[in-house]
């Protein structure tokens, strides 16, 4: 496989004709549950994402929605983000987001530990993409925008 | 030293009077160009089509700058040394060359990090003379409430940024020319936009976009009628076609040394020799005074003025040595260059899915083509060409309202300069026709 076809898998492919969770979905009024949006933008490209978090009163993800525009790599990953953490609790998603900055920082070797990309499944396809330093940004986006929505839906202090 | 035989300036590199670069004349320039030979993503032949955002350099400017560090590095227009002599010789020298490749006098041409610098000292000198600075010599620069300035809905952010910044300063309104569907401007409203309220008009000479070439007569024309006053981006049009300030007319030009072949860190504010003496300073320090005591300070004639704090010497005279060699080159020959090249270009078009955005013709364009593909974004559409070698751009170039005006978030860019090729355009186009499938685009 080429460094280019490593970077541009099936999954982030069919991921980003596909997308899981886009269109945003009004979540303010579910009785004790909290939400928070947030919008991210990278400033060098463009590309964004306006990303809405749902959080149970029991501390774990009820929903995720957004919308965004931009490359294949930026909208792929949110997708893909977003089918992972939906129905984990907020300890989980920040391992999982961690895991998936180490990930980025890889220069395309991996995590090298089974049970951490066991836990990042799909997202592990974004491997080719950490050998590129200009297109991290572009995987990281979704992220960015997860943990900012739930920081500001007040999540984070009350877990 | 240089490797190569012919050099800039040699008869055989003339070009015809009608003529493009010849396949030889071409060769001979781009083996001047030691980057040029290195090889990209698994040893592939670099192709690179990024130059509207920064030139390679040919070994001469890089001789150039080194020859100065281990030759004449000192200090200018200080010290009674050789050495000080010698290397304020080379600065100004280096200034005479960029004044003389611009159709500018010696002492219109202000040496600045950059373009975006040049642009930000006129507009912030509209500033302190606003404040009252530069007194009544610099009254034609004072802004009031309800006074315009007008840019361009295509211009790069170096030239709309601080004019908004400006406008929001001083209390002046903020107005624009727009950009038609050909991507050239849209002159039907000018007698409107362009008013007796207007005091500035900034403008793009070529869109970094578009590749379009602005109407400068027109709307120095219009400018002149109101008695506004004119800046010129044109850090586009001085590396790829002849450009004669004096003959343009216009009252402020600004353009970067790193576009032109030359080093990062330089650019040249070119202005009047008139409006230059009327500016109040904007940065200070060293190096621009006359007479300094506790209380207040005289300042040093243009072009001193302008040029606070120990310069970027060695760039300096790389960026003279790059307008050398343009020079010797033929800026007539190097524009049918560029045309032969947006020709090739434009080709795009035919590739299904291909959409650009600008002119589609040749005339009053250099080769800067900007476009996008249905279905595959253009970070995606770069990436794709960079496996192949190829080199663009990608994103918004600095320009986003002007993408805003089309409805795209980004575009792909391939741009050329004197050393690109027919076969490197070709090249890109038959990689540029493997995307969509790529991606699976339908």
């Amino acid at each position: 496989m080429s460094t280019l076809e490593q970077m541009y898998q099936q999954v982030i492919l069919d991921h980003a004709k596909h997308p899981v969770g886009r269109g945003l979905v009004d979540v303010a009024s579910v009785a004790g549950h909290l939400a928070g949006e947030s919008h991210q933008v990278n400033p060098t490209c463009g590309d964004e994402v306006t990303l809405r978090v749902d959080v149970t009163p029991e501390g774990s993800v009820a929903g995720v929605s957004w919308e965004g525009q931009g490359c294949s790599i930026s909208q792929a990953s949110v997708s893909v983000m977003t089918s992972l953490v939906e129905g984990a609790d907020l300890a989980e998603v920040a391992r999982l987001d961690g895991l998936f900055h180490d990930l980025m920082s890889s220069r395309g070797k991996g995590l090298d530990d089974d049970a951490a990309e066991d836990a990042l499944g799909d997202a592990t396809a974004f491997t080719g993409v950490s050998q590129y330093p200009a297109r991290i940004k572009c995987a990281l986006l979704g992220w960015a925008a997860l943990k900012d929505s739930l920081a500001r839906s007040g999540a984070l202090a009350t877990s | 030293m240089t490797t190569t035989t012919v050099r800039p300036g040699d008869p055989a590199l003339q070009p015809a009077e009608t003529g493009s670069l010849s396949t030889t004349e071409l060769a001979a320039v781009r083996a001047d160009f030691p980057l040029l030979e290195r090889t990209v993503r698994g040893g592939q032949p670099l192709v690179y089509l990024d130059s509207a955002a920064t030139s390679q350099k040919p070994q001469v400017v890089l001789d150039t700058e080194v020859d100065f560090y281990e030759q004449r590095n000192a200090a200018v227009h200080r010290g009674a040394h050789q050495l000080a002599e010698e290397a304020t010789e080379a600065f100004e020298q280096a200034r005479a060359s960029v004044a003389a490749f611009v159709g500018a006098d010696e002492g219109e041409i202000v040496w600045q990090p950059g373009a975006t610098a040049a642009i930000n000292v006129v507009a912030y000198a509209f500033s302190n003379a606003t404040l009252g600075r530069g007194g009544e010599a610099a009254a034609r620069f004072r802004l009031a409430p309800g006074d315009e300035i007008v840019v361009t809905e295509a211009e790069h952010h170096a030239n709309l940024v601080p004019w908004q910044e400006l406008a929001a300063r001083t209390g002046a309104v903020l107005r624009w020319i727009p950009v038609g569907d050909d991507g050239r401007l849209d002159l039907t409203t000018l007698d409107e936009v362009v008013t007796e309220r207007t005091k500035v008009l900034a403008f793009g000479h070529v869109s970094n976009v578009t590749g379009a070439i602005a109407p400068v007569a027109t709307l120095v024309a219009a400018a002149k009628r109101v008695g506004a006053l004119t800046v010129l981006d044109a850090c586009q049009s001085v590396p790829n076609m002849p450009v004669d300030l004096h003959a343009l007319d216009v009252d402020f030009a600004a353009f970067s040394g790193h576009k032109m072949l030359g080093p990062t860190g330089v650019g040249a504010l070119y202005g009047r020799r008139e409006l230059l003496e009327a500016m109040p300073p904007t940065v200070t320090g060293g190096s621009m005074v006359e007479v300094v005591t506790m209380e207040t300070t005289t300042y040093a004639p243009p072009p001193q003025r302008f040029e606070a704090g120990t310069q970027m010497v060695a760039q300096a005279v790389g960026m003279g040595c790059a307008a050398q060699y343009l020079d010797e080159l033929g800026m007539a020959g190097v524009a049918r260059h560029e045309t032969e090249l947006a020709a090739e270009m434009l080709k795009i078009v035919d590739i299904p899915g291909v959409r650009v955005i600008g002119p589609l013709d040749t005339a009053d364009r250099l080769a800067v083509v900007s476009f996008v593909v249905d279905g595959v974004h253009a970070h995606d559409v770069g990436q794709v060409l960079d496996d192949k070698g190829i080199a663009v751009r990608v994103g918004h170039h600095c320009a986003q309202p002007l993408h805003r005006r089309f409805g795209v978030a980004a575009t792909a860019r391939a741009s050329a300069s004197v050393y690109t090729t027919v076969e490197e355009v070709v090249a890109f186009r038959e990689a540029l026709a493997g995307v969509r499938a790529f991606f699976g685009a339908e």
